[in-house]
C-alpha cells in the first residue's frame, strides 16, 4: 500500500508543480497592479515606490525563488486589496467552498445511484428511457443559465429563497441544486451502464438462485462491482465542481474560494490568487489519491498491496512458496 | 461474428443464407437483404434523425440567417423596448420580444448561433486534429514519446480549465480568435489520451504487425492502418466535445472574459439579460434554452454514433423497435426468474 502510495504521490507532483509555477508566470503577465491601485494622478515616484515596496521591480525569478520560500514557510504574501494575510483569506474562504461541493457531491452519487440502478433494472423500460433523456438534459444545461433561471423563478418570482447570500439556510437550496445537475446527470449514465453489465454477470444469478433478495442482490453484490467506474468519474467530476464553483458563487454572491479566485484576477491581487490555486490544486491532487485508494478498496484486482507483495519476493520466499502448495492469501 | 444474422455487413446475398433458429433476434427481411448505410441506420432512430435535424437547422441558421436578418440585430426601436415575447403587435422580427434597447431578439439569436458556432466549431477541430495525430503517434511509438505526451497531457487535465482561461483571456485581450486557441489547448489531452490509448492497442494487432513486416514507414502504417480504426471514436469523442467547448464559451462569455459586445453571443446574452431578470425575462430565458437544445441534440447524436460507428453494436440499431428489450442484456423479469 505505502509503495503505491509514494509512487502516486511522486507522479501527481509534477502537475501540481507545474500549475504553481504557471499561475505564477500567468499572473505576473496581467500587468502591473500600480495602475490599478494607485489614482490616476499618481505620480511617478509613487507608482516606483508601490512596484518597489511589494517586489514587482525584481527579476521574475527572485520573485519566483521569494515565493516558494515564502510557501515552505506556510507564507502566502499579503493580499493588495485588504493587506490581509493572503494564506488566511484563502483558508477562510475554502470550507464555503468545500461545504457547498462536498453536500453536492454527496446528494449526486446517492441520487445517481438510486436512479441508475432503478434504471439498469430494466434497460429499455420507461423509467430507463424517462432517467437517460433527463440525465443527458440535466448534463447539457449550463449552470450559469440554471442559476439565474433558479433565481427568476424561486428568488423573484415564488420568493422561497433569497437570491444570494448564505444567511439563512434556505439559501443553500439554489446553489446546491444548479450545481448538483451536471454532475447528476453523467453519474447517472455511468451508473446505469456499470449496473446493466453487471446485472448480467454469472455471479447475480447464483446470487438470485441461492435465495437472495433483490435488494440485496442489487446493493450488495451489483452495486459494488459497478461502483469503481462510477468513482472514477466522481473524482473528474469533484474536480470540474471547482470550474463550476467560480461562475455558480459569483452569481449567488457565496464567499467561497471561486468568488475570491476570480475577484483575485480581476484586480491582479497576485498573493491571493496564487493561494487559491496552490490550496485548489492541492486538494484536487489529494482527491485523486483518495480515489485511487478507494477504487483499490473496491477492486480486489487493481489491489496494489497485492502487486507490490510479489514483487518484492526474495528468491527464497518464491523457493519456499513452490514446495507450499497451499497457494497464500 | 460468426452468426450472420448479427452481421451487419453481410454481403447482398445474405437472403440464401439458412433462415434464422431464434425468433428473437430475426432481422427483418428488407435489412437483412441489403447492407445498411449510416444514413438509412439514422432514419431508423426517431430520436437521432430529430437531433440531426435540429443540429442542421442550427447550421443552416449559422450560415444563412445573418443574411437573411439584415442589419435587424443592430436596428434599435426605442418604441418597442423590451417587448414581451409571442405577440406579433410590433410586427413578425418581435415575436420573441425585444431587449432594452428595441432591438429584435429573433435577429439577436440568429446573429449569435454564428458567433457562437464560429467559436465552438474551429476550437473542436483544431483540439481534435492536433490530440488525435499526437495520440496516435504516442501510442504507436510506445516509450518515451508515450510517457512525454501523457505527462504533458495530465499537467493540462489537472489545472482548472476555466480558471486557465480566464488568467489567459485576461492577460491576452479576449477576442474570438484567443477564446478558441485556449478552448483548443484545454481540450487537447482528450483526445490524446483517447487516440493513445486506441492506438498502443492497435499497434500490437496482428494487420500492423503484418504490415510492419512488409517495410512498410510507420507514418503510412498511422495513415492507412490506424487512424481509419480510430476515427469513429475520435469523432464520437468530438461531437460530445463541442457540447463542452459551447458550454464553455458561454460560460466565459457570461463572466465577461469572452464574447465582447458589439458581438453577441448565446452565453453573452444570457449574461446581458440578467440585469433585466424582474422586468424581461425572456433576454436570458431563450439564449439559454437555445444551448440547451443543441447541446442536448449533439449529446443524442453522439450517442447514437457511438454505438452505429462501433461494428460490435450496429446491429442493434437495425432491430425492430419493440425487439430490442429482448436483445438488451441482463434482462431481470424476462429471465425467467
Amino acid at each position: 500500500m505505502w509503495t503505491f502510495l509514494r509512487r502516486r504521490i511522486i507522479s501527481s507532483a509534477l502537475p501540481l508543480i507545474v500549475v504553481i509555477v504557471g499561475v505564477f508566470a500567468l499572473a505576473r503577465l496581467t500587468g502591473n497592479p500600480a495602475s490599478l491601485y494607485l489614482p490616476l494622478n499618481a505620480t511617478e515616484q509613487m507608482r516606483t515606490d508601490f512596484t518597489e515596496r511589494n517586489g514587482f521591480d525584481d527579476p521574475l525569478l527572485v520573485q519566483m525563488a521569494n515565493y516558494f520560500g515564502g510557501v515552505l514557510r506556510l507564507d502566502f504574501g499579503v493580499s493588495l486589496r485588504t493587506g490581509e494575510p493572503a494564506g488566511e483569506m484563502v483558508l477562510r474562504a475554502f470550507p464555503a467552498t468545500l461545504q457547498l461541493a462536498g453536500v453536492t457531491m454527496l446528494l449526486a452519487v446517492v441520487l445517481a445511484v438510486i436512479v441508475g440502478s432503478w434504471a439498469a433494472l430494466k434497460p429499455n423500460g420507461i423509467v430507463d428511457r424517462i432517467s437517460s433523456f433527463a440525465s443527458m438534459a440535466a448534463a447539457s444545461i449550463p449552470d450559469f443559465w440554471l442559476a439565474i433561471m433558479g433565481i427568476w423563478v424561486f428568488a423573484i418570482t415564488l420568493g422561497w429563497v433569497p437570491t444570494s447570500g448564505v444567511d439563512s439556510p434556505t439559501s443553500w437550496l439554489l446553489p446546491i441544486a444548479v450545481l448538483l445537475m451536471r454532475p447528476f446527470g453523467v453519474l447517472v449514465q455511468i451508473v446505469r451502464g456499470a449496473m446493466v453489465t453487471s446485472l448480467s454477470e454469472p455471479y447475480i444469478k447464483l446470487a438470485r438462485s441461492k435465495g437472495a433478495s433483490e435488494v440485496r442482490v442489487v446493493s450488495r453484490h451489483a452495486l459494488r462491482n459497478a461502483a469503481a467506474p462510477a468513482l472514477t468519474v466522481a473524482g473528474d467530476l469533484a474536480v470540474g465542481l471547482i470550474n463550476g464553483a467560480v461562475v455558480v458563487e459569483s452569481i449567488f454572491g457565496w464567499p467561497g474560494i471561486g468568488k475570491l479566485m476570480i475577484d483575485s484576477i480581476l484586480q491582479r491581487d497576485f498573493a491571493v490568487l496564487q493561494a487559491a490555486v496552490l490550496l485548489t490544486a492541492v486538494s484536487i491532487f489529494a482527491l485523486n489519491i483518495l480515489i485511487d485508494l478507494g477504487y483499490a478498496l473496491l477492486d480486489a484486482r487493481v489491489r496494489p498491496s497485492d502487486r507490490a507483495r510479489k514483487r518484492r519476493v526474495t528468491p527464497a520466499a518464491a523457493q519456499e512458496r513452490k514446495l507450499n502448495v497451499q497457494p497464500t492469501r | 461474428m460468426s452468426s450472420p444474422l448479427v452481421n451487419p455487413q453481410l454481403p447482398p446475398g445474405g437472403r440464401s443464407v439458412a433462415p434464422p433458429s431464434t425468433e428473437v433476434i430475426a432481422l427483418p427481411r428488407s435489412l437483412a437483404a441489403t447492407k445498411p448505410g449510416l444514413f438509412h441506420l439514422l432514419l431508423k432512430d426517431r430520436f437521432a434523425t430529430a437531433a440531426a435535424v435540429v443540429l442542421l437547422l442550427v447550421g443552416l441558421t449559422a450560415l444563412l440567417g445573418p443574411t437573411l436578418m439584415g442589419d435587424l440585430a443592430t436596428k434599435q426601436n426605442l418604441s418597442a423596448t423590451n417587448q414581451p415575447p409571442f405577440s406579433l403587435a410590433e410586427g413578425w422580427q418581435f415575436i420573441l420580444g425585444s431587449d432594452s434597447l428595441g432591438r429584435s431578439m429573433l435577429a439577436r439569436l440568429v446573429v449569435a448561433t454564428q458567433t457562437t458556432l464560429s467559436v465552438a466549431l474551429p476550437a473542436v477541430g483544431i483540439s481534435l486534429v492536433i490530440g488525435s495525430l499526437w495520440g496516435v503517434w504516442a501510442g504507436f511509438h510506445r516509450g518515451w514519446r508515450e510517457t512525454v505526451s501523457m505527462r504533458i497531457a495530465d499537467v493540462i487535465m489537472s489545472f482548472p480549465s476555466l480558471l486557465l482561461a480566464v488568467v489567459v483571456l485576461y492577460v491576452f485581450s479576449p477576442s474570438a480568435a484567443n477564446i478558441v486557441l485556449i478552448l483548443a489547448l484545454t481540450r487537447i489531452p482528450i483526445y490524446l489520451r483517447t487516440a493513445r490509448a486506441e492506438s498502443a492497442e492497435l499497434q500490437s494487432r496482428t494487420f500492423v504487425d503484418a504490415a510492419r513486416t512488409f517495410g512498410t514507414k510507420p507514418s503510412a502504417i498511422i495513415r492507412r492502418h490506424v487512424i481509419p480504426v480510430v476515427l469513429p471514436t475520435l469523432l464520437t469523442l468530438a461531437t460530445l466535445e463541442f457540447c463542452y467547448v459551447m458550454l464553455a464559451e458561454s460560460s466565459l462569455s457570461f463572466l465577461g472574459i469572452g464574447i465582447q459586445p458589439p458581438d453577441v453571443s448565446w452565453g453573452l446574452m444570457v449574461a446581458q439579460g440578467r440585469q433585466y431578470l424582474q422586468t424581461a425575462w425572456w433576454l436570458s430565458l431563450f439564449p439559454g434554452l437555445a444551448i440547451v437544445i443543441t447541446t442536448v441534440a449533439a449529446n443524442v447524436l453522439a450517442a447514437w454514433l457511438r454505438i452505429a460507428t462501433d461494428p460490435a453494436q450496429r446491429w442493434r440499431l437495425t432491430l425492430k423497435h419493440k425487439r430490442k428489450r429482448f436483445i438488451a442484456r441482463m434482462p431481470v423479469k424476462e429471465d425467467g426468474r
